[in-house]
């Protein structure tokens, strides 16, 4: 444990409450943990009724704040259910966990405390969780007659439909969702401290190089160049290939044609005949 | 059970039934978009339906894809009576997974600034309470000093209602030395002028008595069950204030009183915030003396950007304010609850991080959710225009228990 820097909330110290509570839940207690100066509990399922009803009887934990839920989608039970616990006599909190599949049921905590009623019901209606025996297991934050559990990690966070009022209907209607403008997600996690993409071209470096692949040898005789004819460039060019070679280069042929486009010269021969005046006429006398 | 019959006796032998309506979804005492469906027995409230959600705007869906200094503003949209209070649970729990310090000066300021916030929202509050049981007058009066928080709020902050000015490690700007002279000038003057007159209208008047006294009773033992907190369990009787048993920042410096109701009905709710007004002022009074010169945010420069002047000179600065503006801060991985007492009650928040640069789970626990949940059992019985005096008393503000 670092020192405590911070100033949030102050609550009674929590030396001994772990082992405390650990060894009276005895065989309901599937892990805990002390991180952050928060005291978290992780109980079967099945007894979080019983759990929750020795802590708030026994240990005087007797508010229950909030219930959260929590999506892990790779975990073979990927939802956690968090009851925040606290005790106004002896000034602690707690959180204690179970973990629930889809179609697992969690047992319902309105028997100890009514308030669990819709904090249940929000869970259900955000996760999909659901909780046996809770009387009113309704949606209670979406839409009347919504489908789907939005805070689900693989819920997409545009949703699916979109409602407007319709002039034409004089009612609301619901239609898919249309962006005008994509969903602009920016990432801006350093590629070099733990971003969980492969930037563009880095898929190459996973796998090994490999040279570029040879065709195979159709005959043993490897094939050789030694005359031009060999060099497979079809008939004209081997009908030319045959021809002798002169024994001198062919002779070089002078061209007097000014290149098209090039600047006159500056030579004051071209300019006789011209009608122009020489550079040097026109240069200032100094 | 709506369609039960009866004789009665002063109908001369005519059938009388049960009957349903729905209170809001548009209704001025329903604070926002409340949805009630009541059944009632003449004018006797049978059973509340409550429906809430109709200001739903999946925040914590929003902050999962945000980092974590964006996801700030999305507080200030929770209770837009008090936001300064809503992210105060938020900055707190970040400063917890990220065990930074925060300067004195800085806590000091958030002190002075959540209880001006109590101050502001209270306001709002006890208007509209007089105002739902039928008084006019004293509504447009303590909007006079709403008024002035406002005004308070937008000197120190920019802004009027959305401040976004705490920040994980401190306070976005420190304020002016004038602004902190014009509350203390307004703490001893305006406030306690302005506030006791209203309050002299209301407090013993024979009718806002009528309408308050022995309506919606509520037990300790019904509290702690309910999930109540803040003036609501404070009402009931037990001497509950985190400010006070779970101090944060600087409160464990302050003196002050927690009132606390005899009765546990409405009009022990409404006095309990009253009273609060006064510790508020007190609280305020007692940081505008003690609050020392110093740095208003933490130094650590992987989690508070710098100022401008320094990026103008180092390099480094200059590199931190990119970082911290584009890929933010990396919180440790970790889960926190934390839970401050904003001016309606226990406003947490279960911050999950994975560490990476955006919160993995944010939770946030609206006061008015528990509280509107025990609507039904608090109403069972009263009259329906009783309903309006138990909501108002209640505090309930949607954007803050929908989300």
């Amino acid at each position: 444990m670092s020192a405590v820097l911070h100033s949030s909330p102050k609550f009674a110290d929590n030396a001994g409450v772990l082992d405390t509570l650990v060894a009276a839940l005895g065989a309901h207690i599937v892990a805990s943990k002390e991180e952050h100066g928060e005291i978290v509990l992780t109980v079967a399922r099945a007894a979080i009724e019983d759990a929750l009803r020795l802590l708030r009887d026994e240990h005087d934990y007797q508010q229950l704040m909030e219930i959260a839920g929590v999506d892990y989608p790779d975990r073979p039970e990927r939802f956690e259910v968090v009851y925040m616990l606290l005790s106004v006599t002896k000034n602690h909190r707690l959180m204690v966990k179970v973990s629930a599949a889809e179609h697992t049921p969690v047992p319902t905590v309105t028997t100890l405390w009514p308030v669990a009623g819709w904090l249940e019901r929000e869970v259900f209606d955000m996760y999909g969780v659901i909780f046996a025996d809770n009387p009113d297991l309704r949606r209670i934050l979406t839409d009347y007659g919504f489908e789907g559990h939005p805070f689900r990690k693989d819920f997409p966070l545009t949703g699916y439909v979109e409602l407007r009022y319709s002039e034409e209907d004089q009612r609301v209607v619901y239609e898919p969702v249309k962006l005008a403008q994509d969903l602009r997600q920016f990432d801006f996690m350093s590629p070099w401290e733990g971003a969980n993409y492969v930037l563009p071209g880095d898929e190459k470096a996973s796998t090994s190089p490999t040279t570029p692949p040879v065709p195979p040898m159709t005959s043993d005789k490897p094939k050789t160049t030694d005359k031009p004819k060999d060099a497979g460039a079809g008939e004209p060019a081997n009908a030319e290939a045959t021809k002798p070679t002169p024994a001198s280069p062919p002779a070089m042929v002078e061209t007097k044609l000014p290149e098209p486009g090039a600047p006159a010269s500056t030579n004051a021969e071209a300019y006789k005949g011209s009608g122009k005046a020489s550079p040097e006429d026109e240069a200032p006398k100094s | 059970m709506s369609m039960q019959l009866e004789t009665s006796p002063t109908t001369s032998g005519d059938h009388i039934s049960n009957y349903t309506i729905n209170f809001g979804p548009q209704h001025p005492a329903a604070h926002g978009v409340l949805r009630m469906v009541m059944d009632l027995d003449g004018e006797i409230i049978e059973r509340i339906d409550p429906h809430v959600g109709l200001l739903h705007r999946g925040t914590e869906k929003l902050i999962e894809h945000k980092t974590y200094l964006q996801a700030l503003p999305y507080f200030d949209r929770l209770d837009y009576c008090s936001p300064l209070a809503m992210e105060y649970s938020y900055v707190l729990a970040i400063e917890k997974l990220l065990n930074i310090a925060v300067p004195l000066r800085a806590q000091y300021l958030r002190v002075l600034f959540a209880e001006l916030t109590r101050i502001c929202n209270h306001m709002l509050n006890l208007g509209s309470h007089v105002m739902d049981v039928g008084a006019m007058t004293p509504n447009l009066w303590l909007f006079e000093i709403r008024e002035d928080c406002l005004n308070f709020f937008e000197r120190a902050a920019g802004a009027r209602m959305h401040m976004a000015w705490y920040r994980p490690g401190g306070v976005h700007q420190d304020v002016p030395l004038k602004l902190l002279a014009d509350i203390g000038e307004w703490l001893d003057n305006r406030l306690p002028r302005l506030f006791e007159d209203a309050m002299s209208l209301v407090v013993d008047n024979r009718i806002f008595k009528q309408r308050n006294v022995d309506i919606a009773l509520v037990g300790k033992e019904d509290a702690l069950r309910w999930g109540f907190s803040g003036p609501m369990i404070r009402g009931a009787g037990i001497a509950w204030d985190l400010r006070k048993s779970q101090p944060y920042d600087v409160y464990d410096r302050m003196d002050f009183e927690i009132p606390v109701g005899t009765k546990s009905d409405c009009y022990d709710r409404f006095m309990v915030r009253v009273e609060e007004v006064r510790q508020s002022a007190k609280i305020m009074k007692q940081c505008l003396a003690e609050i020392p010169e110093g740095p208003i945010a933490s130094d650590d420069r992987k989690v508070v950007p710098p100022k401008r002047g320094e990026m103008k000179s180092s390099m480094e600065s200059l590199i931190h304010h990119f970082k911290l503006y584009t890929e933010g801060f990396h919180v440790p991985a970790g889960e926190v609850y934390v839970a401050t007492e904003s001016p309606k009650g226990e406003f947490g928040v279960y911050l999950v991080s994975d560490g990476s640069n955006k919160p993995y789970r944010c939770k946030i626990r609206p006061t008015a959710f528990s509280h509107l949940q025990a609507m039904d059992f608090m109403s069972k019985g009263h009259m329906l225009p009783d309903a309006t005096a138990i909501l108002g008393a209640i505090d309930v503000v949607f954007g803050e228990c929908d989300r």
